[in-house]
């Protein structure tokens, strides 16, 4: 038994399967965003910083947002990936309570928050970028 | 074995730490997030409702909460993908260097917050 262990999938299978799967489809963004925001993290302390030190500061963060479409971009993709992560965080801590942990609940939980989740950012795209 | 490169040492302890940080960011980013939807913010408004005393001592909390939650976060990640497995034989190296970059930047996003709110 143990030769043949562990078998390792290849990329194709792996897919095949887990692109299926709204559990599985939720799990991987609650990661992937979950590194989107680390990465932000320095534009988000930076507007924070400018935001808050002076009058002038605050003035001159904000027109450098209206006038940069990569900084509101930026802003965007961390709003965005801020709410999906929080829609996850919030079904993840109710699956610790015990709350949707069977395969069909689990299914439709991952469903919903997925759904919330990309009215979330639709609706966050109009407010940044537009 | 504990891992070297997790946050506390202990499996249990760091699941621990990743509940009680996302509880506390949860609040913080709808508390935040709640108030710049409903406020078309000047800087004496955003001034004023960030630098209340109150939301002071909360967004310390939060930037603690972030180090720790992204820590714990980033570890589980680096150390699910960046393996032998996934990546062949130059994966513990490369593993290693990446959460030595993420810790660095985790200890300086923390130093950063507080600068602003201390």
């Amino acid at each position: 038994m143990k030769g043949n262990r562990p078998v390792n999938l290849d990329m194709g299978q792996v897919l095949a399967v887990n692109l299926k799967s709204p559990v599985a489809i939720a799990s991987i963004l609650h990661r992937i965003t979950g590194v989107l925001l680390f990465l932000c993290m320095p534009l988000v302390l930076w507007l924070l910083d400018r935001s808050l030190a002076s009058q002038t500061s605050f003035d001159l963060m904000v027109q450098q947002v209206r006038d940069s479409f990569l900084i509101r971009f930026v802003l965007w993709v961390f709003t965005a990936a801020l709410w999906f992560h929080l829609v996850m965080g919030i079904k993840h801590l109710l699956g610790d309570m015990g709350v949707a942990e069977g395969l069909q609940s689990g299914r439709m939980a991952a469903t919903i928050a997925l759904v919330v989740s990309a009215i979330g950012i639709i609706a966050s795209l109009f407010w940044i970028m537009v | 074995m504990r891992s070297a490169t997790g946050l506390t040492g202990s499996g249990s302890r760091d699941w621990t730490v990743q509940r009680i940080s996302a509880v506390v960011l949860m609040l913080y980013t709808i508390i935040v997030g709640g108030w710049l939807l409903t406020h078309q913010a000047t800087y004496t408004e955003w001034w004023a409702f960030m630098m209340h005393p109150v939301m002071k001592v909360f967004s310390l909390l939060a930037i603690l909460s972030l180090g720790g939650h992204a820590w714990v976060g980033l570890w589980t990640v680096l150390t699910d993908y960046v393996t032998k497995q996934q990546m062949g034989g130059k994966a513990s190296g490369l593993r290693l260097v990446m959460q030595a970059l993420m810790i660095l930047a985790v200890i300086a996003f923390t130093v950063w917050g507080f600068r602003i709110f201390w």
